[in-house]
């Protein structure tokens, strides 16, 4: 029934550490996947649910409300695109999600590794820290080592089991010759353990199972939170990219065949319809048409195209059926070949260091150097192993990075709840951390900062008479300028003209009869007008002279909020745009900024980011174009919306999940306080190490202390962190 | 003294089963949709017999 159903289960916890089962995969015989971005409550469960086992061909469906989705099992004759009309007619917008997109499978495995471990170690650290209790207490002499005993008797397969992965992350460091967090962590988790034995097997008075135990625990808290953040970006960015479910229709022995955009070769003829995005680089055997290719340079004027040209994969298809050659296909279109330029530049970025691999590394070394440095004063002192060994060890568990390994996630696990809830995915790790230091900030405008459907500005300029006579005309079309025309005149309370025989022209306009004359409204070539420097179309009735509906890019909803709210923020603002001089100023002024670079190649942005960068700026690169990726690896840190073409998304570390651009000026503020907690956690962490540490160098310090210190810290630092909600 | 010989071992018992228990639903994919099982039960629909 469910979609994930449940694997035949291994004997003991241990074996999921090596899984026999392939976990998860969405099953073989789940068809379709949609992505159900309106259903909220018990009743919507039930609505689609029954909505979906009534189609014919259903053998189950499930929802999962927690991610949004659909899983439905059917017949191999079913597809999506049956089944969203029924959700739709039943009230549910529906996308199709591609479901080999969706591997739930090995991240998923890795998380529930990380919680059974996590539950292991609470159990364990919950029995011996109860025993340890009585032992402070005052239980002596034999009672003290019967709990010690079985103390150890729990913490020792406990740890085996669940410090697993501390073991692995120190060996891999140590066997290229280099210090990482996890091996004073696993330093000081054996060296507890074997001084402890020690000392239970001569019965002595202090063991420190318990504060083993607890390390292992606190400390497998922080890598399960931090998991868990990134899992949720993982899945949430796997979601945008399945929702691009890449299908193209191939022509063979003259009948249409839909296959995927994987199994096309060169030399397949393709049908790409109106509205269609290219998939494939080629050349147009048959048919004429207008193709916009705003995603590619960042031009809103749409080209005229017609057999013989070669067009590249991205561009959309305007108005007529295209008959197209494929040329080049997958790694080799002009789409992938973009990702050379952001390889390149991303090379740049990953030398950034995060604050908390900066204070492992002056923690690392400082920890075993003054545990050293302790074993070999108290062995000089009083000659005697047992107890410089029982220092050593106390000094390590005292100093050992239990805050700070939760010091940071806690942290990022709080902002990323909050960004994700104002509609920003965080993708990178390091990405908060960056966008905290930005002082420049890059905008796109075609799609990032406008919407890229066009909006008339010039409706009142006409007659009444020719707006009827357009708005007839513009019905008939489905081009976006012939929309936006439509719509406006629709709200402005005109009604379309009688025109007769009406008909598209594709790759021109459309044309038709009124009152005998023949009118048209398309191209300026085709009206006899000139063509500005302004996206245009042209109304021409009976030969007469062409009259103009200009057009400019809506807004993005936001847009005007988000520059606002960063210039106030004292940031520098930017628009750098493949578009034209004059489009590229008129925003400029509707948004007040002042600093713009209009025709920019999409080398020109990289290398103008970079430039900005080379002068010391730390850049915010927003931009949604495929002539932005470049620029969005080679900035400091990069936003792009979730409209986005796949290429920009994966080149950037913020993702917006809606169409509101104004969460990214209360993006960088959240990101600004979220790195000053991750410090001021690091300076709690610290003041407990200066407090406990004299004691536990003076040999002062017992499991007692050892225990409170541990709690304590981390327990403020998780505090702390919350303070973010 | 003695009790101690009985109570630690059923304090170590309870606690095992309580961990069993917290395994078993992990491996049984109890918290893949959480929000959804927990509005499914407000449901009627399969109050009169199980679904099939």
């Amino acid at each position: 029934m469910n979609a994930s159903a449940r694997p035949g289960s291994a004997a003991c916890p241990g074996c999921i550490a090596t899984p026999a089962e392939p976990a998860r995969p969405i099953p073989q015989d789940v068809q379709v996947a949609l992505s159900l971005p309106g259903i909220h409550c018990q009743a919507c469960i039930s609505t689609v649910e029954r909505a979906l086992n009534a189609c014919s061909g259903v053998h189950s469906a499930r929802v999962n409300l927690t991610l949004k989705r659909a899983l439905v099992q059917a017949g191999p004759e079913v597809r999506a695109a049956d089944l969203i009309p029924v959700l739709e007619g039943a009230g549910f917008e529906a996308h199709e999600l591609d479901p080999g997109a969706l591997s739930a499978t090995s991240n998923d495995r890795a998380g529930r590794d990380l919680l059974m471990r996590l539950a292991v170690a609470g159990f364990a650290s919950m029995n011996v820290m109860l025993l340890s209790v009585s032992v402070w207490s005052g239980a002596t002499d034999a009672t003290r080592d019967m709990f010690h005993w079985i103390s150890a008797a729990i913490a020792l397969p406990a740890i085996a089991f669940s410090a697993r992965p501390f073991f692995e992350n120190a060996w891999s460091a140590l066997r290229v010759r280099r210090l990482n967090m996890d091996v004073p962590i696993v330093l000081a988790i054996l060296l507890a353990l074997v001084t402890s034995l020690w000392e239970t097997s001569l019965s002595g008075e202090h063991a420190y199972f318990d504060a083993a135990l607890a390390l292992t625990f606190f400390l497998l808290a922080g890598r399960y939170l931090d998991y868990r953040t990134r899992a949720a970006a993982r899945s949430a960015a796997e979601e945008l990219a399945a929702l691009e479910v890449p299908r193209a229709i191939r022509l063979q022995d003259g009948s249409e065949r839909e296959v995927a955009i994987a199994d096309l070769a060169v030399g397949d003829l393709l049908l790409v319809r109106p509205g269609g995005r290219m998939p494939v680089d080629g050349e147009i055997v048959e048919g004429r048409s207008e193709l916009d290719r705003s995603l590619l340079t960042g031009e809103t004027l749409p080209v005229f195209a017609e057999p013989g040209q070669t067009v590249s994969a991205g561009e959309v298809n305007l108005t007529g059926p295209l008959t197209i050659r494929a040329c080049a296909v997958g790694q080799d279109t002009s789409l992938h070949r973009m990702a050379d330029l952001v390889a390149i530049a991303e090379s740049g970025r990953s030398r950034y260091t995060s604050l908390a691999d900066s204070a492992a590394k002056l923690y690392a070394p400082g920890v075993h150097i003054l545990s050293a440095l302790s074993f070999l004063g108290w062995l000089l002192y009083s000659g005697d192993l047992r107890t410089a060994l029982n220092i050593a060890a106390a000094v390590l568990i005292i100093t050992c990075p239990c805050a700070l390994g939760l010091a940071v996630p806690a942290v990022t696990t709080a902002a990323s709840g909050r960004l994700f809830r104002s509609g920003m995915l965080i993708k990178q790790a390091t990405a908060l951390e960056r966008l905290a230091q930005v002082d420049t900030v890059v905008f796109d405008k075609t799609g990032t900062l406008t919407s890229g459907t066009p909006q008339l500005t010039n409706l009142a300029a006409h007659d009444r008479a020719d707006l009827e006579v357009a708005l007839a005309l513009a019905e008939a079309s489905a081009h976006p300028l012939s929309v936006a025309l439509a719509r406006a005149a629709r709200e402005a309370g005109i009604r379309p003209a009688r025109v007769t025989d009406i008909t598209e022209v594709p790759g021109y306009g459309t044309k038709g009869q009124w009152q005998g004359q023949e009118a048209r409204l398309g191209r300026a070539g085709w009206t006899g007008a000139d063509q500005g420097d302004v996206t245009a179309a042209w109304l021409s009735i009976g030969g007469g002279a062409p009259t103009g509906f200009f057009y400019a890019d809506a807004l993005r909803p936001g847009a005007a909020e988000a520059v606002a709210g960063l210039q106030a923020a004292g940031k520098r603002v930017l628009l750098i745009s493949g578009d034209t001089t004059g489009a590229v100023r008129g925003l400029g002024e509707r948004l007040g900024i002042t600093e713009w670079i209009a025709e920019a190649l999409p080398r020109d942005k990289a290398h103008r980011v970079q430039a900005l960068s080379d002068a010391g700026a730390k850049v915010l690169m927003v931009g949604d174009g495929l002539n932005d990726t470049a620029a969005l690896a080679a900035a400091h840190v990069s936003i792009s919306p979730a409209s986005a073409l796949d290429a920009a998304r994966v080149a950037s570390d913020i993702v917006l999940l809606g169409s509101d651009l104004s969460p990214i000026a209360e993006a960088c503020g959240i990101a600004r306080k979220a790195t000053r907690r991750i410090r001021e956690n690091f300076q709690i962490a610290t003041v407990y190490n200066v407090i406990a540490v004299p004691l536990a160098v003076a040999g002062l310090a017992t499991p007692l202390i050892a225990a409170l210190a541990m709690s304590a810290s981390s327990i403020t630092v998780s505090l702390n962190a919350l303070r973010l909600r | 003294m003695e009790v101690l010989s009985i109570l630690i071992p059923i304090s170590l018992f309870l606690g095992a089963v309580g961990l069993v228990g917290f395994l078993y639903t992990v491996r049984s994919n109890q918290y893949e949709d959480p929000e959804g099982d927990a509005r499914r039960i407000l449901s009627d629909e399969w109050d009169d017999r199980p679904k099939p």
